[in-house]
């Protein structure tokens, strides 16, 4: 039970900073991987502190903001019941829950790069969908339980049992953290698409609300990752903070790397990679049963 | 059992009294008088058996009279098809009707004896099915009694057979309590055509030339289904010598051999109720009815019939190629119809697909077999009946209001007929959100797969829920975008039956959705034990536990931020479009100089998905599966 | 005093110009020059900028759009003008349509001339008018203060 308070304490608390840092760290690896100096490691914060120093500004009404602040809440929620060690099932469908309230805040304002960037933001949410259900079911059969504090107290280690579930994962990781190639509704600094996607309508605090939020889903997935590797050996966090940053590293290497493509082409990609990787995986867990 | 037995009989007797009243006034009176006592019937039926311990009653053992007047139903009811299809230019269709009623004809009179059965059979499921049908199918009753005039001042080019329309209503509310209490395979039987004519009847309703070729597909579809059950009644009543629902059901459950036939055509014969693929067309071609029809035929009840049947049958599936192949056709349908969900810009058209892809869920966790699933499919059953009847109830009534059924002419509803917006709104998330009903049954029902190894489930399960998601939100965001047309308030035109009818809904199914645990242990675990003879326990506490913080969390952040953020200053900008913002949101200045209205509309990929051409396939696919299947079951027999 | 200037985004319009200074601010994103070094992040959406740079001049079509950019911004905001052209019409000043420099029709704060204007004076002008930016915040959160004690009286 403590151990629960602490897992949820210390995601509310610490979550932001990790989530900045690392996006910090993104903005830095990227300038190099450019031959530039770049900005800052703690340029994330800067740029959040600016924005809530800026005048409040709103499209068409508050419900625009109300949806933004339940997409912020719901996603700190479903982040606690991973990090409380519940229910992995459950805490993708809350997440998957307020992403629909990032589509809401998108497609609210009626302006249209909003709206055609929510229409992908939600082909987006569809293509990633199957692999993160996919990830939970292996785990399950693997572990025996849907519960993170299970998975986590298991004495072996997840992703020689599931290394299909592992690849489909990282491979829509590229989705969730909008990197190149597959940031077709909204992109990170220096990329533009359809101006800004489902942020174009988000100024000052509202950003900021948006990218602290983006932080909490960063630690998050990360936490996801973490778990193919995490067991109770304490070696486990070690080779688990190791693979987070590979993980990391290989999505900044990756979006620098690839240009934008087309939504059609991200689905029938990514079905194909979860049906191949996950899919085969499954079958297999199933044989050896 | 009086009381059943009166459930059964009352609405058969109002039903003709319904035809004969011809002021339009009169008759909506009778009609909420007669559905309040149907409702009231069913709930004392429900708070008898609860004080009589939930106790499965078996009674009423029927005279021989009462045998020779369902023959004489099933004969009459032939004629009355055959007539209608000779009249229509589609004779051959009869032959549907004829032959099953000539089988089970012979078999009365010159079959063997039948073993003596309890007609009457009330247990947690029968009960529960009553209460859909006394409560939800009564609301819709009522809900018609407005509809149907809003819809005739709106089509005045159809000939208005009100008082016909109403007595079928009350037929087959009176076909479908006869059918979940009935024990007899006979009695169903009967209550099952009465079903499958009703509906024929109502699709054809507005006698345009679409409306008769859509009521003729279902009617072959769903005969095809009845014939299909006839001759699994034959073979059972030969082989076995009884005819009760529940020898057949005990004897599959045991592995008899004899029980492997009627279990697989009773269970073709469901799917074809269930309007699972290859059947999947005539529901779609039932949305041409009027809506209440829709909403109490083709969603709510009707079709919930066949899902009925594979649940009474559902013991018996676990590890027979029967079980795989109901799972496999209930699977795949989810999927495809949920794909072609995607393309449809109807409402009706959607809300089919959508109806077609839950009940192929629970068609799929039938066929699994597993008290998991079943738990699962009974929850999917509930939420899926309260929420696509309020789906389609509000469907009909903005069409009604708005003379569009298209999703893009739902453009900023909630800005246009905010209490029409606000009802759909919580429907269509009540169809798939976190956390309510239908969600947690997706959960339960994936666990069950993973646990049973059906990896083909697992699957579709995973990439259905993705599409299913996509086409549902989507709906959502258009009843919310501002527009140039919001700022517009207009008049709904909603009677107040249907605004009745369109609350109890809503507030019904958030109730539910509060209520799960309670329903759960109370009722369902229960369910189960009748079911399967063994106590488990499908949700954990510490799952429930969670279930309930999380909706509790669900319901109230979204309004906190309203209220906060209404309070929060904030200075409005225009949104942007590269700033040729007309200045009002809503249009733009074009090269000219000229304003434009904004038009944004969904994504639909008619073009990728091609429904109709992927319809086709799946078809074939999944007839060529069920034949397949059919012939692997029954030469494995002989 | 929150430091804001250590995240200067910048919103770039052109008006009516050959491009040549457009050219030249994009450049300073590139890995010679690099302006990123300063937090500065060239956002295309006027709701998220700070700095509105305006290379080109006004004309009777631009003239309107450079208001609405401008209105769309949240205070405190700068304006830079890059480039004759933005600053006095340049050396399209006396075609028919073209009205003048940016000035004509939203308060521009900084100039930078130059025909085309050169990186290292782009970012000095982006240096100054972060500078600028960092005093109207400060203003700005004064105002804010000010108001919300004002009230108590």
């Amino acid at each position: 039970m403590i151990e629960k308070i602490i897992g949820v304490a210390a995601y509310i608390l610490l979550a932001p900073l990790v989530g900045g840092l690392l996006d910090g760290l993104d903005r830095k690896i990227s300038a190099r991987m450019q031959g530039r100096v770049g900005p800052p490691l703690l340029q994330p914060f800067y740029d959040v502190r600016k924005l809530f120093a800026k005048q409040i500004v709103g499209v068409i009404n508050s419900s625009q903001a109300a949806m933004l602040y339940s997409y912020l809440l719901l996603m700190v929620f479903s982040g606690c019941i991973f990090f409380a060690g519940n229910d992995i099932l459950m805490s993708v469908f809350v997440l998957s829950t307020a992403s629909l309230f990032l589509y809401f805040t998108a497609v609210i304002t009626g302006s249209p790069y909003n709206s055609i960037a929510a229409s992908r933001e939600l082909i987006q949410i569809m293509t990633y969908e199957p692999a993160v259900i996919l990830a939970c079911v292996g785990f399950y059969m693997a572990s025996g339980t849907f519960n993170v504090s299970g998975i986590i107290h298991s004495d072996m280690v997840m992703i020689t049992r599931l290394p299909g579930f592992f690849i489909a994962f990282v491979f829509i990781l590229t989705i969730k953290m909008r990197k190149s190639p597959f940031d077709v509704s909204t992109s990170h600094h220096a990329h533009q698409e359809l101006v800004k996607g489902v942020t174009t309508e988000m100024g000052a605090r509202n950003l900021a609300i948006y990218t602290i939020a983006e932080w909490y889903e960063v630690v998050y997935l990360l936490g996801f990752v973490a778990l193919f590797v995490i067991n109770q050996q304490w070696w486990s966090f070690v080779l688990a903070a190791i693979v987070i940053l590979a993980v990391y590293f290989l999505e900044i290497l990756i979006d620098n790397s690839a240009a934008r493509v087309k939504y059609g082409a991200m689905l029938k990609w990514t079905w194909a990679m979860t049906l191949l990787a996950a899919g085969v995986n499954l079958l297999i867990l199933m044989l050896i049963r | 059992m009086g009381v059943a037995i009166f459930l059964i009989c009352f609405p058969l007797i109002v039903a003709p009294i319904m035809y004969l009243i011809r002021n339009d006034k009169v008759r909506g009176r009778v009609t909420y008088v007669c559905g309040a006592v149907i409702t009231a019937a069913a709930l004392c039926l429900t708070v008898r058996w609860c004080a009589g311990g939930m106790q499965v009653i078996k009674a009423y053992d029927p005279a021989e009279w009462i045998d020779h007047l369902i023959l004489a139903g099933e004969i009459v009811l032939a004629v009355i098809v055959t007539i209608l299809c000779f009249k229509y230019h589609r004779g051959i269709i009869s032959l549907l009707a004829i032959v099953p009623t000539g089988m089970i004809t012979y078999l009365e009179l010159k079959g063997p004896a039948l073993a003596e059965v309890n007609a009457i059979y009330v247990d947690h499921l029968s009960i529960l099915m009553c209460l859909i049908v006394g409560i939800i199918g009564v609301l819709i009753v009522v809900y018609a009694v407005g509809y149907m005039e809003g819809y005739h001042e709106h089509h005045t080019e159809f000939v208005n057979r009100k008082n016909y329309f109403f007595m079928v209503l009350f037929l087959f509310l009176g076909a479908m309590f006869g059918f979940v209490l009935s024990s007899s395979l006979l009695w169903i039987d009967l209550f099952w055509e009465i079903t499958s004519v009703c509906s024929f009847l109502l699709i054809g309703y507005t006698k345009t030339d679409e409306a008769i070729t859509n009521s003729f597909r279902a009617l072959w579809m769903n005969l095809l289904g009845g014939t299909a059950l006839a001759v699994g009644i034959v073979y059972l009543a030969y082989r076995g010598g009884n005819v009760s629902l529940q020898y057949l059901i005990s004897l599959g459950t045991a592995g008899r051999v004899i029980a492997i036939i009627p279990i697989a055509l009773i269970a073709f014969a469901a799917l074809t109720k269930a309007a699972q693929l290859p059947f999947s067309t005539w529901l779609m071609g039932a949305m041409v009815a009027p809506t209440p029809s829709s909403a109490l035929l083709h969603s709510a009840t009707m079709v919930k019939a066949g899902i009925y049947m594979l649940f009474r049958l559902a013991p018996a599936m676990p590890g027979t190629t029967t079980g795989m192949m109901v799972s496999l056709v209930g699977g795949f349908t989810f999927f495809m119809a949920s794909i072609m969900a995607i393309s449809q810009r109807d409402a009706k058209k959607v809300l089919a697909l959508s109806t077609i892809s839950n009940l192929g869920l629970m068609v799929a966790c039938a066929g699994v077999g597993r008290p998991e699933t079943i738990w699962a499919g009974i929850f999917l059953m509930l939420f899926h009946a309260v929420s696509k009847s309020l789906l389609f109830q509000d469907v009909g009534a903005t069409e009604n209001a708005t003379g569009s059924r298209n999703i893009e002419d739902m453009h900023g509803l909630m800005y246009r007929l905010p209490r029409l917006a606000i009802f759909m709104f919580v429907g269509i998330a009540g169809m798939y959100l976190a956390p309510f009903g239908m969600l947690i049954s997706k959960w339960s029902a994936l666990k069950a797969a993973v646990d049973n190894n059906n990896i083909i489930l697992v699957l579709f399960i995973a990439f259905g829920s993705a599409t299913t998601g996509f086409y549902w939100t989507k709906w959502m965001g258009k009843l919310i975008a501002f527009s140039h047309r919001s700022g517009q308030k207009e008049s709904d035109h909603m009677f107040p039956e249907e605004v009745l009818s369109l609350t109890v809904h809503a507030v019904l199914m958030i109730a539910l959705c509060v209520l799960l645990p309670l329903i759960s242990k109370a009722y369902v675990d229960p369910l189960l034990v009748e079911m399967f003879g063994t106590y488990t326990d499908v949700l954990s506490t510490s799952i429930l536990i969670m279930l309930v913080v999380t909706i509790c969390f669900v319901f109230a952040i979204p309004m906190l931020s309203m209220v906060y953020t209404r309070n929060l200053k904030m200075n409005m900008k225009l949104s942007y479009m590269s700033g040729i913002n007309a200045g009002n949101n809503k249009r733009f200045i074009d090269a000219m100089g000229d304003k434009k209205k904004i038009w944004l509309v969904n994504y639909y990929f008619e073009d990728f998905i091609q429904a109709d051409r992927m319809m086709r396939y799946s078809q074939i696919f999944a007839a060529a599966v069920l034949i397949i299947m059919i012939c692997v079951v029954i030469g494995g027999v002989l | 005093m929150a430091k804001v200037k250590k995240s200067p985004w910048l919103l770039h319009y052109d008006g009516s110009s050959c491009n040549g200074c457009d050219i030249e601010t994009l450049a300073c994103l590139t890995p010679v020059y690099d302006a990123e070094r300063f937090g500065v992040v060239n956002t295309g959406d006027p709701l998220q900028a700070d700095i509105f740079l305006i290379t080109g001049g006004i004309n009777t079509q631009n003239r309107s759009v450079v208001e609405q950019l401008y209105q769309q911004m949240p205070r405190p905001k700068v304006v830079v003008a890059v480039g004759t052209c933005a600053c006095t019409g340049g050396i399209f000043k006396d075609c028919y349509n073209i009205l003048g420099g940016a000035d004509k029709v939203i308060p521009v704060d900084i100039y930078v001339p130059g025909c085309a204007a050169r990186p290292q004076a782009i970012i000095d002008g982006i240096i100054q008018a972060v500078d600028l930016f960092q005093k109207r915040s400060d203003e700005h959160e004064q105002k804010k203060k000010g108001a919300a004690n004002g009230g108590h009286h």
